[in-house]
């Protein structure tokens, strides 16, 4: 089926590409998600100050290598950015496997951490503390997943210097993944 | 906006893609198509026949109350078990799959881009993506029915314990699928919205300023928003409430260290901004019908938008006056009473304002007038009783009690049923090219009042002498099973049946317009809105050519002029 | 209104029955009021032959008067409803009178039962009596009760009393009532628990001091023997579960 692309996929009454403003959205939706849940940790976590020493099987190892992977894959996210303005598709291309590969890595690192974690008993359902641990670490994995996902499609179109835009929203997108994960960090690997 | 320019460059791009309307299947046209008309109608039919699932539960636990424990006609006997199902499934089928895909996702779809003037939506496949996935939810919120355990019968709001375990609610596999389905509809909601919201701010046609744009268009917008902000944490809450029932966590069970309160803020919080989310596109229709058939300006337009977005902001800060006897730390009853009884201002305003626009004008009572006026009587009395509950003396005694329900039923038929109709009937003759029958019009409408206030009134009073809700038979409480508590739980009942019956009137009023029904013409209502410049149905492409804004929506009897309207298209003289 | 059906038996249902006979003059004032000015426009301005409609866009203050003054009583309404709905609520839900007996309410899928203190007036110890839907007061006397939930929440309802108050697992929950009348009357769940919320039924027996005396005298000799809930129930009992 041919799809003909309306008129109103192209207009800007307000002034911002379309793209981005429907982006801008939708992190503003996924922020709300995220903050529901994390506020309903933090909720429990004051009520709960026995959590503190479960928090202390966590692995802040794994917790902070995977912050300096996300952080540096939000970098080529940026340097993507950069050569998709200069309409250098190849080069954004380039930059976007790069960023996906430490998505693959976060995730890797994120499934031999929660094997070990597994392995010595702490399941979901051993505590609160280990029930919003993976519920929130997990929800934030698929969103990585789903990043990394989007970000494949836009390389392969970016390659053939098509659709270029999208290289910033697919990078829009992915500063959140990581901005969530800062978030994350602190309030499951380091409060004890 | 300054950027008209850039959007009549976007005109002529498009201009080569208006005219490549093609022959199509069945299924690529119907079912596969990124118009936004046909998933307008996709939703108004989906949402339609929800409702009448919905209606058939109300049918069978109305029986069952009026006549307990007898053999209903269609239904069979009834166990509390399947009761309480009914009473779920209702709720939430009407609320979800009734109210929103109507007055959101249907009204959404025929009149943004239609009262923009733009020829679809910012993200058509977007578009057609939310229907898709509003069409499973529907279909697993069903097959919930068939399941081992039968549908979740924990009432709509799902409170845990009750909901998270299946020894305690005996429908392991039904609980689960009652969540899955409502996250689903969030997720078909949020698509939705945010097309919405993006194609009203962007697809606008040059010379649409923000003050041009119709009441029911921000209305729509405003609601997605307000769903947008805040569904977001009944969604996490979702997701923990399924890895409770199917994993075994313990997020609401105490006895893991879980509270269950903390489900009933995430899901008010939510809740309570909801009824503004159906609310608002329910009150815009009225305005724009209200506006034409009193053929002047709406009075007070941007009195009007403040109003809404006060209201909107409020209804963040009201949602535990839902738990003012939940166990919740009760001085916070205090400031939650203040907050809801502030609300009542913007929506008095709000009234205020629709009444006001009657004064000194030239009332056309034809059937959608009649809907849309009637909406504003009805939602009075739903609005008022609203303060005996938001005021937390009170609400210790009407808690969860038949008052409540009449309560919100005063609010939400007016919403969901009575502008829907006026909606359907006010719009139908530019969606489908035809008129409908006046006569079977106002049948239905005036059968359907008498049920509607029959059904409702008697229960207030139910209510006040202590009836209280979700009870499969009220002959198990001495204090309860007075002669004068079942008579009106059976008039009750008969409202229900005048209702559903008065909807005879209305799909003998659609096969007589599908027959036989005259040609509407371009503008039957002499409406100023630019869906009414159009033809009648609106052509693939809508607009042809496009058209441009040289006015506000609402120029009827303007002095000096002709006719006694002027459409935002026409340039002026 | 409300006591046309439904006695007041406890010492803040007047409270609460004048409040809301106050929010009912107040807003069904500004309900009919509105509901004239509704219909009496749709009459006055219904469509006549050659008849034009005004035009007014809303901001002229001469038009908005008939708006804003309104607006500002229902300001003061709204006012004086917060007032009287804070002061019953604190009557009720925020004192904790000393109370003359204690009784802890259990509320668990689907029945009612309850730990009265026995003849030593405490609770948790020995001469306690535990009946299964039927709760035991004296006239007069301030209770404290105590609720708690083994398995879902549940809602202690007594609509003579005018009180309500969930049952949460997890919690014990504190309140209060003083009753002004002997009597037998419904303790219901207000909060959908199961399948058989529909049936979770128990009475509240109100008496004179000496019959209470007797009912205690008769039940602390069979409770002590063995500790079962040993009450007559003459309220139906909830179904087994099917």
């Amino acid at each position: 089926m041919s799809f003909a692309k309306p008129l109103a996929t192209l207009r800007t009454s307000a002034g911002l590409p379309t793209g981005r403003l429907a982006l801008w959205w939708l992190l503003a939706s996924e922020v709300i998600i995220f903050g529901g849940l994390l506020a309903s940790y933090v909720m429990q976590r004051l009520g709960h100050p026995e959590w503190a020493y479960e928090a202390e099987h966590t692995n802040i190892w794994f917790g902070a290598g995977n912050t300096i992977i996300l952080l540096t894959s939000s970098l080529s996210a940026v340097l993507a950015h950069q050569a998709a303005q200069t309409g250098d598709g190849k080069k954004a291309a380039r930059y976007l496997w790069l960023t996906i590969g430490g998505a693959a890595w976060f995730i890797v690192n994120k499934a031999i951490e929660w094997t070990g974690e597994i392995s010595h008993g702490f399941t979901i359902t051993k505590s609160g503390f280990w029930s919003f641990y993976y519920t929130a670490a997990g929800l934030h994995g698929l969103h990585v997943i789903a990043g990394a996902t989007a970000m494949a499609i836009v390389a392969l179109d970016a390659a053939k210097n098509k659709e270029l835009q999208r290289v910033e929203y697919v990078g829009i997108y992915w500063h959140l993944v990581d901005v969530i994960w800062i978030f994350l960090f602190p309030l499951l690997y380091i409060a004890k | 906006m300054t950027t008209t320019t850039a959007s009549h460059h976007a005109d002529a791009h498009a201009a080569g893609h208006a005219h490549d309307d093609h022959e199509q299947s069945f299924f690529v046209k119907y079912l596969w198509s990124t118009d936004h008309k046909v998933i307008g109608f996709q939703y108004m039919i989906t949402g339609l026949l929800m409702a009448m699932i919905g209606g058939y539960m109300a049918y069978g636990f109305r029986m069952q109350l009026a006549w307990p424990g007898e053999w209903i006609p269609g239904v069979g006997f009834l166990s509390s078990q399947q009761y309480n199902a009914y009473v779920t499934t209702h709720g939430t089928v009407m609320i979800f799959w009734f109210a929103m895909p109507v007055l959101i996702a249907a009204f959404g779809n025929w009149l943004i881009p239609l009262m923009i003037g733009c020829d679809d939506m910012a993200f058509p496949r977007i578009n057609r993506l939310s229907y898709q996935v509003f069409l499973i939810s529907a279909v697993v919120l069903i097959g919930s029915f068939f399941v081992d355990g039968g549908a979740f019968g924990g009432a709509w709001t799902a409170y845990p314990p009750l909901s998270a375990k299946a020894t305690m609610n005996l429908s392991p596999l039904g609980s689960t699928m009652w969540v899955l389905a409502v996250a689903l509809e969030f997720v078909a909601f949020l698509l939705g919205g945010i097309n919405f919201i993006t194609t009203a701010m962007n697809a606008r046609a040059p010379g649409m300023k923000m003050m041009d744009i119709p009441i029911v268009v921000w209305m729509i917008v405003v609601a997605s928003i307000l769903f947008m902000v805040s569904v977001g944490p009944l969604v996490a809450g979702a997701a923990m409430l399924v890895l409770d029932q199917q994993l075994g966590t313990a997020f609401y069970d105490p006895s893991g260290g879980g509270d269950p309160i903390l489900w009933q803020h995430l899901f008010w919080f939510f809740g309570h901004p909801e009824v503004y989310v159906v609310l608002l596109p329910a009150m815009g229709v009225c305005a724009e019908i209200i506006t034409c058939n009193a053929r002047k300006k709406f009075f007070g337009y941007k009195t009007l938008l403040y109003t809404v977005f006060a209201t909107g902001i409020i209804s963040f800060f009201v949602w535990a006056h839902h738990q003012f006897v939940a166990g919740i730390d009760p001085r916070m009853a205090n400031v939650f009473t203040i907050t809801t009884l502030i609300i009542s201002i913007p929506i008095a305003e709000m009234i205020f304002l629709y009444i006001a626009t009657l004064a000194g004008g030239q009332i056309r009572l034809n059937v959608p007038m009649l809907w849309a006026l009637s909406f504003v009587a009805e939602f009075l009395l739903g609005g008022v009783t609203g303060i005996f509950l938001g005021a937390s003396g009170s609400d210790i005694y009407f808690h969860d009690t038949y008052f409540v329900i009449a309560h919100f039923h005063y609010t939400f038929v007016p919403i969901a049923v009575i502008a829907c109709f006026a909606g359907f009937t006010h719009w139908i003759p530019k969606m489908t090219g035809k008129m409908m029958n006046e006569t079977l019009g106002k049948l239905h409408f005036w059968t359907t009042i008498v049920g509607f206030n029959l059904v409702f009134l008697p229960l207030f009073i139910t209510g006040m002498w202590g009836d209280h809700r979700r009870i499969y038979n009220y002959d198990h409480f001495p204090d309860l099973s007075t002669q004068a508590l079942q008579d009106l739980r059976i008039a009750s009942t008969v409202g229900l049946l005048i209702m559903i019956a008065a909807q005879g009137f209305f799909v003998w009023n659609l096969i007589w317009t599908w027959k036989k029904g005259p040609a509407a013409g371009n503008n039957p209502w002499q409406g100023t809105t630019l869906e009414w410049s159009t033809t009648s149905p609106p052509g693939h492409g809508n607009f042809h050519p496009m058209p441009t804004v040289y006015r506000g929506p609402y120029e009827y009897s303007v002095p000096g002029a002709e006719a006694d309207f002027l459409p935002q298209s026409q340039p002026p003289a | 209104m409300i006591s046309y059906a439904v006695e007041q038996v406890s010492t803040y249902a007047k409270d609460i029955d004048f409040l809301i006979l106050l929010i009912c003059g107040l807003v069904g004032f500004w309900f009919f009021v509105a509901e004239g000015v509704l219909f009496f426009l749709i009459f006055k301005y219904r469509a006549k032959e050659g008849g034009k409609a005004a035009y007014m866009d809303g901001t002229d203050p001469k038009h908005t008067r008939f708006i804003s003054w309104p607006h500002r009583f229902i300001l003061i309404c709204d006012v004086v409803i917060v007032v009287f709905a804070v002061k019953v609520w604190m009557g009720v839900k925020q004192t904790m009178p000393a109370p003359d007996q204690t009784v802890r309410v259990v509320a668990q899928q689907w029945s009612w039962s309850f730990q009265h203190p026995g003849p030593d007036n405490k609770l948790d110890t020995a001469d306690d009596i535990k009946t299964l839907d039927e709760l035991h007061v004296v006239v007069g006397q301030t209770v404290q009760f105590e609720l708690v939930s083994p398995d879902v929440i549940h809602s202690f309802s007594v609509p003579v009393f005018r009180l309500k108050q969930d049952v949460i697992p997890g919690r014990a929950i504190k309140g209060w009532f003083k009753t002004t009348q002997t009597g037998s009357y419904d303790i219901q769940c207000a909060e959908i628990c199961g399948i058989g919320h529909g049936a979770m039924v128990a009475r509240i027996v109100i008496e004179q001091p000496e019959r209470y005396a007797e009912w205690v005298a008769a039940n602390v000799a069979t409770a002590t023997v063995p500790p079962a809930p040993a009450a007559p129930a003459p309220a139906p009992a909830a179904p087994a579960p099917k």
